[in-house]
């Protein structure tokens, strides 16, 4: 009997629709859902591997208070029992919640309303902060409320696409694919991708323009200034639906071409292909990200792009607009209910006096919110004051993802009360809790998502709670009724959905766009068979895939165009961080890991947390390609693997955001970005801190590959990532051991001196080598060298697979390379079908393969998510190069 | 036809007869040879007396020369007749017998002795070395009487002796004055692998024991250890090291030290009179292994034939025990010098231990228990000097690996 459950994807803002099967043994199969209009079927290599992430070794399964386990009550009751204790001593400013933009609406909409109505702060910020309120306010600016114009399908009509900081081939695989796939349909479709790094998007775009980090605004600013003097305007829309076209274009026509492209670092002639092309075309999308958003000036650069779209008239008709694509799969729910400390709930606005009390009489509620509370970065800097007491953090790990995250965490550490909701047992966020509630996870939850295009899509539970795992909005609820809060009595999520949807409607007269009317009143049926649908909704219940066209959502329903000038990131390099850090996502990891690090097929990709620069710039630091290397800004520093790149620019650093404590010593980048935000959005700059990188030298490197767990916090660098039937620890180490043998024992647990346990030891070039076996299995395998020439791990790892170690395995694997060459796949490349490097290359030369198709058809590789298409390329060319 | 010169050979042992096989196909019509022998016997392959011990070989396997070897090629032998004098300034010997035989030249093989602790009780019937035929045949005919059987000495003879005793029957107990087996030839490491190994075949082990006495009346009936404790024993065999066999030289004013000192070519003071074999100090050392000898023998030959460029520059000397069943093999410098690089491998389920010891890129040492079939690419690549430093991260797995391997990507 196979239980099929259509469900939504929880990793990016895309919103894939996700079909996961139970077979009567339990074992769950998951495929994209041919049904949803977000991917029709497909996945990336993160949605494919969620089943990988659904096993219970690191869930939290029970309440804990001070470490200690407790049942429900005891801890709900304890939990409230110091909230109304600080909240009578101190006031309700001085509680605050930091949620996530990972909640359902559903559990988003029942925070907010916790603390807007009852506690009466707004108190309540997200990670979404961290990641598209910039974008909420370039929206709300332009068009009188955070709205996205356009839909999906835009993409796939336009005949230009601007990809402006977006990765989006590593971090919306699937929006990217829909790109490929027009683009393969229409070879006339135009991309241009706008990033300082050459990324794996690059590989479809006709120009690529890698401008100086930061300076979006300055390009978009030309870029209208252009379209203005060029004859470009949509005079009749411009007159009829927008006001400020002129006060804006003054404003951009004040800085000259060659001043552009001097601030840009772009050519001019590079400037004016990019300008030429965008006014060719009438149907172009700009797609922009946190690239954008995540900016000193992120909110001017959203209206900068936003300003183009206007004059031109390219937005709110099929295959136009500008697109803010959102990172998280909830991002866009958040901001629906309020869940921000600016907003209010349903599109209405903290500051308007009629909103506050439209809410505030549907709520039936003691008090409301009538000014902002804390933004993310103030919210954390007010705990460390002592001014916030008592932070509830649920579904988000701050000590990894804030900036200065170092400051967050001793803030959290001297906080009188943390409340924790998590999914997982033990994350940096959950050390530091006093009391911590189990929450269900995707698997479980019930509820709904939006996606960046405005669909709803409900997200359903497959497998029952774990545990004592609840849901967050039970929590919530337990919560609110304890602290002694009418108005919580929901019973199930599609109750709590009913009640957001009639606020959606209650008394909007069509100013407000966000609408669910035509969603009200469904019976629990109804809202369980809930089909994806994009908002404002009509009484009908059918959505609206475009919206901006001739109407806004101001008073006037104009539009407005902003006047933004460029400024330079607030903190510039000098002459002791000379580089610009540049952070974001890596193609196999979400986040901080808690979900993806559990798969060994998306640990495999780029398993080790790395910085990332030029070969040049990384000469003039001496850290040579694969050493460890110290990455310093004023705020902190962090110990990752250098990489070589020739896609970097001179002068600046990537570094994935994604290692935290549990996956390395110190790869926390958040610990060096600098703290700065925008003064609109408070949004942090965490594309430009100013920092520098020198190498970590280390006496010897090495790693584990064990069954069993391996405590290596003693080691100056380790990072961990989870194998197909083993843990790999990269290790590296300051000052040899005198007896690497007992050393050795120790670490793989094979102290007894029975064990059969076979090593090679050359202690003077500080080589080690040995492997623990079990029932002629291999159990734990370790190799230490001064240099990097260790052995393939991949090789290795797939030894764990093995019943019995032959004879000449014994041999070969303290030798680290196998007897047969063929035996070592090299490094995944194409996480979907787990296809390794070394076999690529080979049937690349094999059967003179010249095509990533081609390769699809021999390997599979690439055919299913094509993410890794990009790298298939370039292995492509490198072997033609080698050859 | 003028007459031939004489050459005599003091010694019918592996090194006097090697080199005399070495002059034959050198020089074959130069000399007239006589061989004196002490022992009543042909010439015997002595390091193979440890598989007749065992039970393994028989003495006839192990003769190298017959009676009519000698007579084939006109040497004059005689055996069982010690030589009791050498006259230099006459240039004669004269043996026990009253044999006197004139020489031109003369080749002294005399070997080693076993030394014999002098603890009371060291004569005592029963209480035997392990040096030649006639000690295996007291051994086995011990065993065919009596149970318990004491070796004391843990070395390559001691273990030899005791692994044979054991075959034949015995209740075997191999005394040991230090805490490891065969210090010379194994380190530590290897030397645990092959007690293991040897008290898994019953073979019993009292290490840092020190003999005081040996008990008995007529007949050895145990022995007293330094604190007290006796052992019960039958038979008591000293295997506790050689002592170059020097008594005859010295007697003759040769220049000895610990041995018959003996230059590059193999040449005692007397330049008459040549020297090989145990029985000579080379540059300082003192050898007890066959390999050494080969190599004196050649170089010595080389001189006596008046072929004289040949150089003896001392020997890098490798071990084998011959233990049915334990694989052992040390070469060099296997315990390494301060300063020296170790190379290590153990895979203890398969019983192998190896360990290199690499000085300025060259293989110094090695020492290998239990797999020691690259024993003699070790042994090559040591003797050549050859730089292994390319190999080295390789070298321990050994030559097929090594070659199948390309160098450390």
């Amino acid at each position: 009997m196979l239980q099929t459950t259509r469900t939504t994807c929880p990793y990016c803002g895309v919103g894939c629709g996700v079909v996961a099967s139970r077979d009567a043994a339990g074992k769950i199969d998951i495929q994209g859902d041919p049904e949803h209009p977000a991917n029709f079927g497909r996945l990336c290599s993160k949605g494919s591997a969620l089943g990988e992430t659904l096993g219970l070794s690191e869930r939290l399964l029970r309440p804990e208070i001070d470490g200690t386990p407790a049942d429900w009550d005891h801890a709900l009751d304890t939990a409230a029992g110091r909230l109304r204790q600080i909240i009578d001593q101190h006031g309700p400013e001085a509680v605050a919640l930091y949620v996530s933009g990972q909640l359902l609406t559903e559990d988003y909409y029942v925070a907010n309303k916790l603390v807007k109505g009852y506690l009466g702060s707004a108190n309540i910020d997200t990670n979404s902060r961290l990641c598209m309120s910039s974008a909420v306010v370039g929206h709300k600016r332009a068009f009188g409320a955070d709205i996205v114009p356009g839909c999906y399908e835009d993409i796939e009509l336009a005949d230009l696409v601007v990809i402006t900081g977006a990765n989006l081939a590593w971090c919306h695989p699937i929006v990217y694919q829909r790109l490929v796939a027009a683009r393969k349909r229409r070879p006339e479709l135009r991309v241009v991708v706008i990033d300082p790094r050459g990324t794996a998007t690059c590989d479809i775009a006709d120009l690529h323009l890698a401008l100086k980090p930061g300076t979006d605004v300055a390009l978009f600013n030309g870029l209208l200034k252009h379209l203005a003097e060029k004859g470009h305007v949509a005079e009749a829309f411009i007159t009829d639906h927008t006001q400020g076209a002129t006060a804006t274009i003054e404003v951009a026509a004040q800085t000259r071409l060659e001043q552009t492209a001097e601030i840009c670092g772009l050519g001019i002639a590079e400037l004016q292909g990019f300008y030429r092309l965008f006014a060719a075309h009438e149907k172009v999308v700009t797609i922009f990200s946190q690239g954008v958003n995540q900016s000193s000036a992120g909110s001017d650069k959203v209206s900068s792009i936003i300003n183009c779209h206007l004059l031109s008239g390219r937005i709110g008709r099929p295959g136009m607009g500008p697109f803010s694509i959102t990172g998280q799969p909830n991002a866009m729910g958040g901001r629906e209910v309020g869940g921000l400390a600016n907003l209010l709930a349903a599109h209405m606005n903290l500051d308007d006096v009629e909103h506050r009390a439209i809410v505030q009489d549907f709520w039936s509620s003691p008090k409301i919110a009538d000014r902002p509370g804390l933004k993310a970065v103030d919210l954390f800097e007010a705990i460390h004051a002592g001014q916030i007491k008592a932070v509830w953090v649920i579904a988000t790990n701050p000590v990894v993802s804030m900036p200065d995250a170092q400051r967050v965490q001793a803030a959290l550490e001297a906080c009188e009360l943390v409340l924790v909701s998590d999914v997982r047992r033990d994350t940096d966020t959950v050390r530091l809790a006093d009391i911590v509630f189990p929450a269900t996870a995707w698997a479980e939850k019930d509820g709904t998502v939006t996606n960046s295009e405005r669909r709803l899509s409900r997200q359903r539970g497959f497998i029952p709670p774990p545990g004592q795992a609840r849901p967050d909005w039970w929590i919530l609820c337990e919560m609110a009724r304890r602290l002694g809060y009418e108005g919580f009595d929901f019973q199930s999520p599609g109750e709590i959905f009913d009640e957001h949807a009639r606020l959606s409607a209650c008394a909007n007269d069509g100013r407000r766009g966000f609408n669910l009317g035509g969603l009200t009143g469904l019976t629990k049926e109804q809202y369980d068979a809930l089909e994806p649908v994009q908002w404002p909704i009509r009484p009908d219940g059918s959505g609206t895939p475009r919206l901006c066209g001739e109407r806004f959502y101001t008073p006037d329903h104009k539009a407005r165009l902003v006047p933004v000038l460029y400024r330079a990131p607030r903190n510039a390099p000098d002459g002791d961080y000379p580089f610009v850090l540049n952070t974001g996502r890596i193609r196999d990891q979400w986040h901080t890991m808690t979900r993806t690090g559990l798969s060994a097929r998306l640990g495999s990709h780029l398993p080790e947390p790395f910085v990332e620069l030029h070969p040049r710039d990384a000469l003039l630091c001496g850290t040579a390609d694969g050493t460890l290397g110290r990455v310093r800004s004023r705020w902190g520093d962090i110990v990752v693997r250098v990489k070589h790149s020739v896609e970097m620019p001179r002068g600046s650093l990537f570094v994935p955001i994604h290692w935290n404590s549990l996956s390395a010593s110190d790869a926390r980048v958040g610990k060096l970005v600098n703290p700065v935000v925008d003064p609109d959005s408070g949004e942090p700059e965490f594309k430009h801190t100013p920092v520098q990188l020198e190498p970590f030298t280390v006496d010897w490197h090495g790693f584990v590959l064990s069954r069993r767990t391996v405590n290596c916090e003693a080691f100056a660098y380790w990072s961990k990532a989870t194998g197909e039937q083993c843990q790999r620890y990269e290790l590296a180490g300051r000052g040899c051991p005198a007896d690497w043998s007992a050393w050795g024992r120790a670490l793989l647990h094979a102290t007894d001196t029975q064990a059969d346990y076979l090593e090679y030891v050359d202690s003077t070039a500080s080589l080690y080598r040995a492997a623990l076996i079990l029932d002629d299995r291999i159990e734990a395998c370790i190799f230490v060298s001064p240099r990097l020439d260790l052995p393939s791990r991949q090789w290795l790892a797939g030894l764990f697979a093995q019943d019995r170690l032959g004879e000449l395995d014994r041999i070969s694997l303290l030798m680290g390379r196998p007897s047969d060459p063929a035996a070592d796949a090299g490094p995944v490349v194409c996480s979907c079908f787990g296809v390794g490097r070394n076999r690529i290359l080979h049937e690349i030369s094999a059967a003179s393969l010249t095509t990533p198709e081609a390769i699809g058809q021999c390997l599979k590789a690439g055919t299913n998510c094509g993410s890794c298409v990009p790298e298939l390329r370039k292995l492509i060319a490198e072997a033609r190069s080698a050859a | 036809m003028t007459e031939k010169h004489k050459l005599v050979v003091i010694g019918n042992g592996m090194a006097g007869m090697r080199t005399v096989e070495e002059l034959l196909k050198l020089a074959p019509e130069l000399y007239d040879i006589t061989v004196f022998g002490a022992e009543p016997h042909g010439n015997y392959n002595r390091i193979m007396l440890s598989p007749v011990l065992a039970g393994e070989k028989t003495l006839d396997e192990i003769m190298i020369n017959s009676p009519q070897w000698y007579a084939r090629h006109g040497i004059t032998l005689c055996s069982g007749d010690p030589v009791i004098k050498i006259n230099r300034r006459q240039r004669w010997v004269m043996a026990e017998s009253g044999r006197k035989v004139r020489y031109d030249r003369l080749l002294l093989a005399t070997g080693s002795n076993p030394f014999i602790i002098p603890v009371p009780g060291h004569d005592k019937a029963g209480v035997i070395s392990f040096r030649d035929i006639q000690d295996v045949h007291t051994m086995l005919e011990a065993a065919g009487q009596y149970r318990h059987a004491v070796v004391i000495g843990g070395g390559l003879l001691g273990l030899e002796a005791a692994n044979g005793l054991r075959a034949q029957g015995m209740e075997v107990t191999v005394v040991h004055l230090l805490d490891t087996l065969m210090e010379r030839q194994l380190d530590h490491a290897a030397a645990g692998l092959l007690r293991e190994a040897l008290e898994s075949r019953g073979i019993r082990f009292a290490m840092g024991a020190q003999t005081e006495e040996i008990l008995g009346q007529e007949r050895v009936s145990g022995i007293r250890f330094k604190d007290g404790s006796q052992l019960q024993a039958d038979l008591v065999v000293m295997a506790v090291g050689i002592r170059p066999s020097i008594d005859l030289a010295q007697s003759a004013g040769l220049h000895c030290q610990r041995g018959i000192v003996v230059n590059d070519t193999l040449q005692t003071f007397d330049p008459k009179i040549y020297a090989v074999g145990e029985c000579v100090q080379h540059r300082d050392a003192i050898y007890g292994l066959v390999a050494p000898l080969w190599e004196q023998a050649r170089v010595c030959a080389g001189h006596l034939a008046r072929l004289g460029y040949g150089q003896y520059q001392g020997s890098q000397v490798s071990t084998k025990l011959k233990v049915t069943g334990i694989d052992l093999f040390s070469a060099g410098d296997f315990n390494g010098q301060e300063g020296d690089e170790e190379i290590v491998f153990r895979d203890l389920r398969r019983g192998v231990y190896k360990k290199l010891v690499v000085r300025d890129g060259r293989i110094a040492g090695a020492v290998l228990y239990g797999d020691i079939s690259d024993g003699s690419w070790y042994y090559d690549l040591m003797i050549e000097g050859a730089d292994v430093s390319e190999l080295r991260d390789v070298l321990i797995f050994g030559q097929a690996f090594a070659k199948a391997a390309p160098a450390a990507a």
